[in-house]
């Protein structure tokens, strides 16, 4: 329900690619030049022109705001200029690049949450995006193309998108523009054809954006629909299992990097599923004094990656962590626990006595989920 | 869809089908979820850019009404003329085939895929024309609305009330060399009229649907070329669900959910019984209730038989890209335990490419 006095958000939208170089930026500022026609205050907050002639030539006629300078270490950077939007106040700006990270020392980490005051402040924003920056897809797009992708941003802020454009071209064409030096100079691009841009990974990314695309425009109709009951199709958005209780995702996290795997994993099929998302790491002592700094520096980092994508996370104190893991499903009721595999090798001797042998023995009433490895 | 691991033989028949597929024009379809969504113009954009490029084009058939940003792209291009047919009372503008191969261009442009041809003409379907101008080595560019597609009108209908009349077999979409699809949101649709919002929903659900459609095409042919490839196995571009049946598995309830985990993530739900030993009649019976549900809940059913289940379980999910195995505490009989270790464990252990989903035993559910 919204409160009395809403402030008027601006519209976000999303033009969605599944590589560099499809034409989201070209697409992007059609639609602005299209908006300004119709009578729009249009500006451009940030454009990189990537030295695209045609693309640079999209942005004939509308208003650029300069960027801001950064310095750091010596080095200057450009950075968009968020304050100096906000004092211009147009109705619509276009922001290129929404997965950026800003330089360290700019009043905000990412470009996502410049875009999210953009808004905030009553200010539409046309942006450009590619799946694999999705949090959430981070592990699988480095599994399929070897690609650990770096700048990421939080699933959670793409589902806000009032519109998601998917904007496609085929692999091969993407790969002829790129032999014809129109994406990357000479160099870089015959790198990138064997690697990033080889046909199956484009495929690949191709149909998750699309199958991605199609999931947020599902989300956005059982909202509807659950605002609406009487046009209900979909069933509610609040989904439940077969018995009729509603999908709660416990995820267990350890100290071991693959604890991130596991967050990404549990957070996406919770969203798939519509489930409640939680995570917990379960320790002797809730301070983690039994833990050297750097495990506690590690358990810290994953509960708050988590908190970062919305799943609420804890420490829970437990003196055998496989029994406070089943406590705490049962008092909440999850439907599911989220497990990784024990670190040692050889089935027979690491998995008897571990937690999660514990688990599966204990919770013998609930689904326990193993992630899988991520490999490559 | 990836399957069995080919033999020699069956991916030497696959270079040849490849090989033949090279000496036929490449067909690529731009697909949109409704008209206006810029289908003719993305067609006609390419078109120009190929010509651009030195490209021999044609234009075959163009729809009359068209806006005047595609009007002056029109003009730099070559039109074969189409041949005007009195059909059903009118005169019907007909795709001149003839015509466009004695010209022979290396692209022909086709407008409006689903047409019908008026009686007597050529082919009865303006799709069997454009299979004509491949077959001829003749490489098709063409537009498509989903709301055209045959197989797909009990879905549409399901979203509009409507049924098509003049139709494209799906068949004929997947066998495209390329396939983009053309998407803005229906809002954009309303631009110039009140925007309603039953009429945004119906938009919607088609849109969602043409997305779907086109991520199975492009998963179809991704899974093409790595076979060809020789890569064996490939994830993370689709989600695949195997739900493992035993005589005392809780079948219902790993098939439901496993159903709507599969309707969730738009993805294939498949069932395997792996058929170790002679079983009691009463398991017998079991067992194929078990599998009758899979089948009423739309899992593709597999039986194999095996010495032992957990090695045939993870071939078969290797071979088949699963990406979540549903399996039940079940598996687990402590005197086989006692004598060889646990199935499960073995499991849990092995599919480490996958994320296992352990059930309850049937009967221990529901007592939190």
């Amino acid at each position: 329900m919204t409160s009395p006095n809403p402030p008027k958000k601006g519209r976000f939208k999303i033009f969605l690619g599944y590589a560099a170089g499809v034409g989201k930026t070209y697409q992007m500022l059609d639609e602005g030049q299209e908006l300004r026609r119709k009578g729009l205050d249009v500006v451009v907050g940030y454009f990189e022109p990537h030295g695209r002639q045609d693309t640079i030539a999209r942005t004939e006629g509308l208003e650029i705001i300069p960027r801001r300078e950064v310095v750091y270490r010596g080095t200057t950077f450009q950075e968009m200029d968020t304050e100096a939007i906000l004092r211009r106040k147009p109705e619509v700006c276009v922001v290129d690049e929404l997965a950026h990270t800003n330089v360290p020392g700019s009043e905000r980490a990412k470009r996502w949450q410049d875009v999210q005051v953009l808004l905030e402040a009553g200010i539409s924003v046309l942006t450009s995006l590619n799946i694999q920056h999705l949090e959430s897809l981070n592990d699988q797009v480095w599994q399929m193309t070897g690609v650990r992708v770096r700048e990421t941003l939080p699933d959670w802020v793409v589902d806000q998108a009032d519109e998601i454009v998917v904007v496609d071209v085929t692999p091969r064409a993407l790969r002829h523009r790129l032999e014809r030096g129109v994406i990357y100079s000479r160099e870089k691009a015959e790198k990138a054809l064997d690697n990033f841009f080889a046909e199956h990974n484009l495929s690949a990314l191709r149909e998750i954006a699309m199958r991605h695309a199609a999931h947020e425009i599902e989300e956005k109709l059982s909202v509807a629909d659950a605002s609406t009951p009487s046009a209900s199709r979909h069933d509610s958005s609040a989904s439940a299992d077969p018995s009729g209780r509603k999908e709660c995702i416990l995820i267990c996290v350890d100290e071991r990097p693959s604890a991130a795997v596991l967050i990404r994993r549990g957070r996406r099929v919770a969203d798939y599923l519509r489930a409640e998302c939680l995570a917990i790491y379960v320790s002797p002592d809730p301070a983690l004094s039994h833990l050297s700094q750097e495990q506690r520096e590690a358990v810290e980092k994953h509960l708050g990656f988590a908190r970062n994508l919305r799943i609420e996370a804890s420490v829970i104190q437990a003196d055998v962590v496989a029994d406070g893991v089943v406590e705490f499903a049962r008092t909440r009721q999850a439907t599911q626990i989220f497990m990784g595999r024990s670190p040692a090798k050889g089935w027979k001797h690491r998995l008897r006595g571990s937690t999660l042998h514990r688990v599966v023995r204990l919770a013998r009433d609930m689904q326990i989920t193993i992630v899988a490895e991520r490999r490559r | 869809m990836p399957g069995k691991r080919p033999s020699p033989e069956e991916l030497l028949r696959r270079i040849e089908a490849e090989e033949q597929q090279t000496r036929r024009g490449r067909l690529k379809i731009f697909l949109g979820y409704a008209s206006r969504v810029g289908k003719s113009f993305r067609m006609l954009d390419e078109g120009r850019r190929r010509k651009q490029r030195g490209q021999d084009v044609v234009i075959g058939y163009i729809q009359g009404k068209l806006g005047s940003d595609v009007s002056h792209v029109l003009q730099a291009m070559e039109v074969i003329p189409g041949l005007k047919v009195w059909g059903n009372g009118k005169e019907e503008d007909v795709m001149d085939v003839v015509a466009i191969l004695r010209r022979h261009p290396q692209v022909c442009l086709v407008d409006e895929l689903a047409r019908d041809n008026p009686p007597g003409s050529r082919n009865p379907k303006r799709w069997q024309d454009v299979k004509e101008l491949l077959d001829n080595g003749i490489t098709v560019v063409t537009a498509i609305n989903l709301q055209y597609i045959a197989e797909q009108q009990d879905a549409i209908e399901k979203i509009t009330g409507k049924r098509a009349s003049q139709t494209v077999p799906e068949a004929f979409i997947r066998s495209a060399d390329e396939i983009v699809i053309v998407d803005a949101p229906p809002e954009d649709l309303h631009q110039d009229a009140p925007s309603n919002t039953a009429d945004t929903r119906r938009l919607s659900e088609l849109r969602e649907l043409a997305l779907l459609l086109a991520a199975e095409v492009v998963d179809q042919q991704l899974h093409q070329s790595l076979e060809l490839r020789g890569v064996e196995t490939f994830l993370g571009s689709q989600e695949r669900i195997l739900v493992c049946i035993t005589p005392r598995s809780n079948a219902q309830r790993m098939l439901e959910s496993g159903r709507r985990n599969a309707e969730r993530f738009h993805c294939d739900l498949l069932a395997l019984y792996v058929r170790q030993r002679a079983l009691s009649a009463a398991d017998e019976e079991l067992v194929e209730n078990h599998l009758a549900l899979a089948r009423e809940f739309g899992a593709k059913v597999h039986v194999v038989d095996a010495t032992s289940s957990v090695p045939a379980i993870l071939e078969f999910a290797r071979d088949h890209a699963i990406t979540q195995l549903f399996v039940g505490h079940s598996l687990t009989t402590r005197w086989h335990d006692f004598l060889f270790g646990n199935p499960l464990d073995q499991l849990i252990e092995s599919a480490e490419a996958m994320d296992v989903r352990i059930f309850p035993h049937p009967g221990l559910h529901s007592t939190s």
